[in-house]
């Protein structure tokens, strides 16, 4: 959810509203924003299923640092999402494991 | 190889101030920074800071870093963001990665302040989507105005953890508990006030048994804990929550200055694996210092002097000022540096227990044990008096460095002299005005002026108000008390806002005057 | 700690183990508990079985967390363990932008 106006921060300067696809899927976020707030604000809490226990795992640092919430952008694995600015058009895919692939996809 | 006389890595406070220091003397400085702002953690700071003037007190955190920033950039010092720091060598090189290459660059002298990183906790669940550092959740609010969730647990109750969970009310979202595994709140007994009044209940000798959910946090439950810090069976509680906000602690990020080979140290004082540096911020290599939280966490106020001290060693040590110089200007920042460790949060009092302040008041055990001060506890400190007409009630009890109140009183009501760290007193002799400065001035909103009797039966409360929507003259709610419930019905009868308070509203509400010592905080009635 | 004679008590297992202490690696607290008795004394031995804290993050989180382990399981204070070799690069880097080493460019 977005924080309308702010009590000490008043408005918050935003970009232009673009589409991006998760999985397919078109949704709406502002260039510039870190992609998992444009996820987080889009309800989206899963970024991705770990390797070894299938769990899902989402934003926990924020900042860049623990990896927990790398995605799948434009084909390549492991991008830390909180840190990575939304463009136009991204192609982003919820990550399984640590490569790019997909559920379903070719064997490693 | 391109050389500096100074590379800084980390454009937070420390890094920043050091650079600035450097370059006023002439020296030729560029900051690396890893992320793609510079500023480290201030502009997620949107609280007033304590201190005194030259601390910057009563500024909020997010517009000192913009004053550094201007002035880094006005004396021409390089920020280069985006850059990664990955090796630190003992003949001052280091190799940074920016863009897609990796550079080698060689320093004279070279500043490590990478700050610290969050420390964590493990329990069943602990790694759920909405699972979050406090850190996180300050980034998403106070950068990209993203609330972390709509109900939230803090785990936590030193400084992040009480300031992060206002911050969360301020951004909208309803904080249900605040819990601890220490059996005494470790913060500001301000900041803790602050949240309590507005109805978060404490926790302490609590910690999370376990987090709830599927794909994602929909639930969490505490327990007390016993003096082995096992759960206690059957006091455990359950809260439908869709966050979990961990704020437990900060270890100093120090792996550069071990790589590098600067001797290091386990110091449960400085909170984690430091470099040993002398009183400049040296390290036991020549010319590679280290400031802010990666030599010991403590508060922004004094990485920044740290900061400052390193740029004017770095200076001295390649020629740029003389040594007589350095010790001067040197032995100014560390005054400045000495005024903020004093005081019961000081460094050096970390875990001991503190019974009474130092003018001799036994503390409140119930702000430490539930976040609040208690009725019958209030009267004993000096900044607490009754008076005829409007005055200052000074809720401040426990002796930390900060005095802005006593500036901003234009009538001099307000005292706490030379000693930073003493409790504000009223003085009587004094007539206050009701302007207000005092309760906008006090970066721990502990600041209220009461007027107890208005003749008609009432009183009025004046208390500072940080929240969206601001309520306004003629709204009707309940006042509440310290303990954060329900007192009574009021009325507002006025809400100043003024540039000078900064952010900070004034609100006065009307209650039975039988209520003045106890009514706190106001809440609009709901509309049905 | 790199005394191979200490004796240690016998491994009992908790009802915690299998909680997730790497998050990168997964690796779990009873997996850590179970190498110190392996004989991995020190903290670069751990991270070398187990690959603790050699994930995507480089150790930012569990660090700490698998240091109270180990020295939980040895009897000792954590701060008098050697924290794990620190070297470059301290982040994660591609191999590709490793392979780029070059001097900056002068300007």
């Amino acid at each position: 959810m977005r924080i309308q106006e702010h009590p000490i921060l008043g408005t918050y300067q935003k970009g232009e509203l673009v589409p991006f696809t998760l999985d397919g899927k078109t949704l709406e976020g502002y260039a510039g924003e870190p992609i998992a707030m444009a996820l987080k604000n889009a309800g989206i809490m899963v970024h991705r299923y770990t390797k070894k226990e299938h769990k899902p795992r989402g934003i926990f640092c924020a900042i860049g640092r623990c990896t927990d919430c790398v995605m799948v952008v434009n084909g390549q694995p492991n991008v830390r999402t909180c840190i990575t600015p939304l463009e136009a058009g991204m192609d982003i895919r919820t990550q399984y494991g640590v490569t790019a692939q997909q559920p379903g996809g070719k064997a490693e | 190889m391109k050389r500096y006389d100074m590379i800084v890595i980390g454009a937070g406070p420390a890094g920043l101030s050091a650079a600035i220091e450097a370059a006023k003397r002439g020296m030729q400085v560029v900051v690396y920074d890893e992320n793609a702002k510079p500023g480290g953690q201030l502009f997620k700071q949107i609280h007033k800071f304590f201190g005194s003037k030259e601390h910057k007190a009563k500024i909020r955190g997010f517009h000192i870093g913009e004053e550094l920033l201007a002035e880094a950039s006005a004396l021409g010092v390089q920020v280069v963001l985006n850059a990664i720091v990955i090796g630190l060598f003992p003949e001052k090189e280091i190799t940074v990665k920016i863009d897609s290459h990796v550079e080698h660059i060689k320093g004279d002298t070279i500043l490590i302040a990478t700050g610290a990183s969050e420390n964590m906790v493990t329990f069943p669940g602990w790694t759920l989507p909405g699972v979050i550092g406090a850190g996180a959740a300050q980034t998403m609010m106070n950068l990209h105005g993203t609330l972390p969730g709509k109900r939230v647990l803090m785990l936590g109750s030193g400084n992040v953890g009480l300031v992060v969970s206002f911050q969360l009310m301020q951004a909208g979202c309803e904080v249900v508990a605040l819990a601890d595994a220490a059996p005494r709140v470790g913060g500001y007994g301000v900041h803790a006030a602050k949240i309590a009044r507005c109805g978060v209940p404490f926790y302490l000798s609590h910690t999370i048994v376990s987090a709830e959910g599927e794909d994602c946090v929909t639930g969490v439950t505490i327990g007390e804990v016993d003096a082995s810090w096992q759960i206690i069976p059957g006091t455990e509680k359950h809260f439908d929550v869709d966050t979990i906000c961990l704020a437990v602690g900060l270890s100093p990020m120090s792996k550069l200055c071990d790589m590098a080979g600067c001797a290091m140290e386990d110091n449960p004082g400085k909170a984690g694996f430091v470099p040993v540096v002398n009183a400049y911020g040296e390290t036991s290599i020549p010319g590679i210092y280290a400031a802010g939280d990666v030599s010991g966490i403590e508060e922004a106020s004094s990485a920044m002097i740290e900061g400052r001290i390193a740029g004017i060693a770095a200076a001295a040590r390649l020629g740029f000022i003389s040594q007589e110089e350095c010790k001067a200007q040197a032995a100014q920042q560390e005054e400045a540096l000495s005024g903020l460790r004093q005081g019961m949060f000081a460094p050096g009092m970390r875990g001991k227990k503190i019974t009474e302040t130092e003018e001799g008041v036994a503390i409140s055990e119930n702000l430490l044990r539930h976040g609040f001060v208690a009725e019958d506890e209030i009267e004993r400190f000096p900044g607490v008096t009754h008076n005829i007409g409007v005055h200052p009630v000074i809720e401040c009890t426990q002796n930390i460095p900060c005095n802005p109140c006593q500036d901003a009183c234009p009538k001099h009501c307000i005292r706490i002299g030379s000693n930073i760290t003493a409790l504000p007193s009223v003085n009587p002799e004094q007539r206050c005005t009701g302007c207000g400065m005092c309760v906008a001035s006090c970066s721990g909103q502990a600041i209220f002026l009461v007027n107890e009797d208005c003749g008609d039966g009432t009183a009025e409360i004046t208390l500072p108000y940080e929240f969206l929507p601001l309520p306004e003259k003629g709204n009707k709610g309940i006042a509440l008390g310290r303990d954060g419930k329900t007192v009574c019905s009021a009325e507002v009868v006025q809400v100043r806002s003024a540039k000078a308070f900064d952010c900070t509203h004034l609100l006065t509400m009307k209650v039975p005057k039988e209520f003045a010592g106890k009514a706190r905080f106001f809440r609009k009635e709901e509309q049905a | 700690m790199n005394d191979r004679n200490r004796k240690l008590k016998p491994f009992v297992p908790q009802p915690d183990d299998d909680l997730i202490v790497c998050r990168c690696e997964e690796i779990t607290k009873g997996e850590i508990r179970r190498a110190v008795h392996d004989g991995m004394f020190t903290l670069t031995e751990i991270r070398r079985y187990l690959r603790t804290g050699m994930g995507l993050c480089q150790g930012q989180t569990c660090t700490k967390l698998v240091k109270g382990i180990v020295a939980r399981e040895l009897g000792v204070r954590p701060d008098i363990l050697e924290p794990s070799t620190g070297r470059a690069p301290m982040r994660p880097i591609a191999m590709e932008v490793l392979a780029k080493d070059r001097e900056e460019k002068a300007t």
